[in-house]
């Protein structure tokens, strides 16, 4: 189990750090721009804007060694406020957006979490949670799954792998257990039988310093495992690569796996993977109200160009901006692609 | 030149090993590609063999490669690590199985 790097004072709390870091690792390899344009993408512009995603905030009751939020429970300091969810509201809103992708942290801890979810479920908007598994077996969480579920909340539940070791590495000893119990619970709920208003998806990150399984060909095998160990069962199954910031870039750097893994992120370049990307049909609003065009832009804190706060949204400016983009952008492009709803390509 | 055997640079720069004879070259990776595509067997179950027989042909790039790859295509130490006694079963089993002939030699000249 590591600890925040936030509450040890680590050098790499600082994003600069960060993006300096892995501007070194790249240097005299063509970077993400120039890859972009060899690809036939003179600028990575936006999309259809499709998902309206919602960090509330920092606090988290796991210290995964893989975060790139840099979470956990002593992150209590980046809490989105009420007001901040208010005008989240209202610029969802101005927006078509089909989709509220709520994060963090742990949302089910923010107190403002059911609010939120209910306003966009009364909005008709699919909701997703991006759950950790084990938050829903805390005490104060007693009844959520059945509650998520009367709203037809989505649940992206993280598990690593389907067997014990690779999801203790990553999440910290007992984790797989506690994760098999929450899926139970969200099972006897009605999740992950088939139901699109039950839809129970897995999101398996690799544990080290390489890419993510194609999920197409893996998902298959995850269901007769779960299914034949736990008589467990989900929808589907979503891929994504590690991100090279935030605890897991600590962790290459410590395990002398940075230069190895750039290089393997640059040299899996996959131009059939930009289309998708996450960052093209996605907003994302962090806990203190300033928009990013992705999660992890947003613990890099690469504010969107030109920078653009929730309370302010103008829903055409956001179209006509060019998605900020630097070398870490390259485990989105890697493979078959990596996006918060899986494999882009 | 290399000082020693076995450098690790030699596998990133395995493919100028075409340079001598390009289309020999270019017929083999052609084949390596198919071979390892998805057929009867999927992408995981080829990695886990190739991981296994790696093993066998004791090529040290090849343990490297397939060790990344099998992890890449969603399995876990616990599996490699099996398809790993999976070889060595085999050539222990090779070994242990050519003592028929010897008992069969040994019954044939011996009293």
């Amino acid at each position: 189990m590591t600890s925040t790097l936030s509450s040890r004072r680590a050098p790499l709390a600082n994003p600069g750090e960060q993006l300096a870091l892995l501007q070194a690792s790249t240097e005299g390899r063509p970077d993400f721009q120039e890859m972009l344009r060899g690809a036939g993408w003179p600028a990575l512009t936006p999309a259809a804007l499709e998902i309206f995603q919602i960090n509330l905030g920092k606090l988290c009751n796991m210290t995964c060694r893989h975060c790139h939020v840099d979470a956990g429970p002593d992150r209590s300091d980046a809490m989105m406020t009420r007001d901040t969810v208010d005008a989240c509201l209202r610029a969802l809103d101005q927006t078509s957006a089909h989709t509220v992708d709520v994060t963090g942290g742990a949302p089910e801890l923010h107190p403002e979490f059911r609010y939120l979810v209910d306003e966009a479920h009364k909005r008709g908007k699919h909701v997703i949670d991006r759950c950790n598994l084990s938050v829903l077996l805390l005490p104060r969480n007693a009844g959520l799954a059945e509650w998520l579920a009367d709203r037809d909340v989505e649940i992206v539940a993280s598990l690593p792998h389907y067997r014990q070791r690779n999801t203790d590495a990553q999440r910290g000893d007992g984790a797989f257990e506690k994760s098999i119990a929450a899926l139970r619970l969200l099972n006897a709920a009605g999740y992950g039988q088939g139901n699109p208003r039950r839809i129970l998806s897995l999101m398996t990150n690799p544990a080290g310093a390489f890419l993510a399984a194609p999920q197409s060909s893996v998902e298959n095998e995850w269901k007769a495992a779960l299914q034949r160990d736990f008589g467990i069962t989900f929808d589907r199954l979503l891929a994504l690569n590690n991100m090279p910031i935030s605890r897991f870039l600590e962790w290459l750097i410590e395990s002398n796996n940075l230069d190895s893994y750039m290089s393997r992120l640059i040299d899996n370049f996959n131009a059939g993977a930009i289309n998708g990307v996450m960052c093209r049909n996605t907003i994302s609003v962090s806990w203190d109200g300033r928009l990013f065009d992705c999660d992890f832009n947003q613990m890099l804190d690469l504010d969107a160009a030109p920078s653009m706060r929730i309370e302010t949204f103008d829903a055409a400016a956001w179209q006509q901006r060019n998605v900020v983009t630097r070398a870490h952008c390259f485990g989105c492009t890697a493979g078959a692609g990596s996006s918060c709803g899986g494999a882009t390509a | 030149m290399s000082d020693h055997y076995y450098a690790p640079d030699h596998l990133k720069a395995f493919g100028t090993i075409s340079e001598g004879a390009p289309e020999l070259g270019k017929k083999f990776f052609e084949y390596y590609s198919a071979v390892f595509a998805a057929g009867a067997l999927t992408e995981r179950e080829k990695a886990l063999i190739a991981l296994a027989v790696a093993h066998t042909v004791q090529c040290p790039y090849c343990i490297d490669a397939y060790t990344t790859e099998c992890l890449q295509k969603g399995s876990d130490l616990e599996q490699m690590t099996e398809a790993v006694h999976v070889a060595c079963a085999i050539r222990g089993g090779a070994s242990l199985v050519h003592g028929m002939q010897m008992k069969e030699h040994a019954a044939k000249v011996g009293m």
